[in-house]
């Protein structure tokens, strides 16, 4: 089972106690936008595999949104960012390159 | 190809089974096909199968990175039905599942299509509602189902709880000619086929880069070298993105892990399928005792071909109220697969940015279903280089142009 540390309120969760929200930073595209941007916000996604910045809700703690980095395909989880973060910051991205040297942000 | 036949069993009894051969050729990549598929999976193999079949085009090549039907075509709860509430879904896994009946006798190769009936389970008022709009679309289309009260099935189940506490049964759509097939046979048939026209099947031949020219795709690169195609079509279900961004565009796709699960073989107990939307448990028979399991997909993307324990935990403790026979029963094995999820729940069957390659995915968790209408339709899409009836519903623009095929809201879950 996954367990993240939630960066709200500072608790580990289990995955039980997630609820998962997909991919995040994805740039929101409002009402004048054309349909390629409005259907590239909506449905388009990386599908990595490999490192996944994604969203996580603490639905059964602390009903807080956070941001999460983790590798589809190890499971590895590299750690957890406040969901008001517009992209990773360095400390995530350090704890990921650390591990992965290889690895490019794209 | 060595037919199939009793005569045949009788002449191959006095050889001690030593002439039988292989079912079909391992090859090595050739320079160049008119068209390369890949992923050898049931859709993949349907797809060449159709093409050889309907369009006469048998210079084809079908790659698979691992073994021929390895992944979900191997790891599914190999349920047929075709009770699906919108039109351009019911009319493609409709003729899928026509085309199951005769597959066998087509093929020359047993696939055990079993036709012993689909039940899905109305748990919640919402529900049964729900389940009646399909049945009275199904009508509407074609498609042979009907409403069950809770009595008459407990009479059809008799090893039904219809009054549990917490998901008490409040009727059922019982579609009487859906049913279940033998998963492996269905690739192994397909395969069986193609290699014996001369199309080529190359395992164990990962895809590693896609070399364009202009506006086209010339030629792809993989583990066994360069391989030169007119066309390309990949279907590869939960690893579609990973192709696509080698070709140079993003799917609307998720990739997560689908569960299932087999109990120890018991003496017959149940003679249909039974699927509780609600609570994603999806449960039958298998020929060799096994009760066949079907878990809902995790939430959150994976590659890794293993789901979470949760998951597995919420379908058994579900499915153990309504049939509390399994409740001593131990688990035998448990295995999971990658499905493409898409945000309508239904699948692509499609043109893409680039002219020559031809895509079919996104069947999330319903794929084994639909392999020979699937097949047909992605055939007739890359030998025209358009569309049919059957797929033209299913292209990528539907997402740009807000044309969904909803099948989410219609089953109420993933299904």
């Amino acid at each position: 089972m996954l367990r993240f540390k939630c960066p709200v309120c500072n608790t580990v969760a289990d995955e039980t106690e997630l609820s998962p929200g997909g991919e995040a930073h994805i740039e929101r595209m409002g009402p004048g936008s054309s349909d390629d941007a409005f259907y590239k916000y909506l449905f388009e996604r990386k599908n990595p595999l490999g490192i996944h910045f994604e969203r996580w809700f603490h639905a059964y703690g602390c009903g807080k949104w956070f941001h999460a980095a983790r590798c589809t395909k190890t499971m590895e989880i590299f750690g957890t960012y406040k969901a008001q973060e517009i992209k990773p910051p360095k400390h995530i991205i350090d704890a990921i390159t650390k591990k992965r040297p290889n690895w490019k942000n794209e | 190809m060595k037919k199939y036949s009793a005569f045949a069993l009788v002449k191959e009894a006095f050889n001690n089974h030593l002439g039988w051969g292989r079912a079909w050729r391992h090859a090595q990549p050739k320079k160049r096909y008119k068209v390369i598929i890949v992923g050898a999976g049931g859709h993949g193999l349907a797809t060449a199968y159709y093409l050889g079949k309907n369009f006469g085009i048998r210079d084809v090549a079908v790659i698979e990175k691992g073994w021929l039907g390895g992944g979900n075509t191997g790891r599914n709860t190999t349920i047929i039905r075709s009770n699906y509430l919108q039109e351009e879904s019911a009319a493609i896994y409709e003729k899928s599942r026509s085309l199951y009946e005769t597959l066998s006798q087509e093929l020359n190769y047993n696939i055990m299509f079993s036709p012993r009936g689909v039940m899905m389970l109305c748990q919640t008022e919402h529900e049964l509602r729900a389940m009646k709009r399909t049945y009275y679309a199904n009508r509407l289309f074609g498609v042979q189902t009907e409403m069950v009260s809770p009595m008459r099935m407990k009479e059809m189940i008799p090893i039904i709880n219809t009054d549990g506490p917490r998901y008490p049964i409040l009727g059922g759509l019982w579609q009487p000619r859906g049913g279940t097939a033998r998963h492996d046979a269905v690739a192994w048939g397909y395969a069986r086929a193609i290699s014996s026209w001369g199309a080529d099947i190359i395992e164990n031949c990962e895809v590693t880069g896609i070399v364009r020219e202009a506006s086209k795709v010339a030629s792809i690169q993989t583990t066994k070298g360069s391989i030169d195609c007119e066309k390309l079509c990949f279907v590869v279900a939960g690893s579609s993105s990973l192709l696509a961004e080698l070709a140079g565009f993003r799917l609307p796709l998720e990739s997560v892990a689908l569960q299932a699960l087999v109990s120890e073989p018991i003496k017959p107990v149940m003679d249909c399928v039974v699927m509780a939307n609600t609570v994603h448990g999806y449960m039958s028979q298998s020929d060799k005792g096994e009760m066949v399991i079907g878990g809902g997909a995790d939430g959150c993307n994976n590659y890794s071909q293993r789901g979470s324990f949760q998951h597995i935990e919420e379908t058994v403790r579900a499915l153990i109220e309504t049939f509390p026979i399994i409740s001593r029963l131990r688990q035998l094995r448990q295995w999971g697969g990658i499905v493409d999820m898409t945000g309508d729940r239904s699948p692509i069957i499609s043109k893409t940015p680039v002219e020559n390659i031809f895509l079919n995915c996104g069947w999330g968790t319903g794929g084994f279903k639909a392999i020979p209408g699937s097949g047909w339709a992605t055939a007739e899409l890359v030998a025209h280089g358009n569309p049919g009836k059957l797929a033209a519903p299913f292209s990528l623009a539907r997402f740009v142009e807000g044309r969904m095929i909803d099948e989410s809201i219609a089953a109420a879950v993933a299904h």
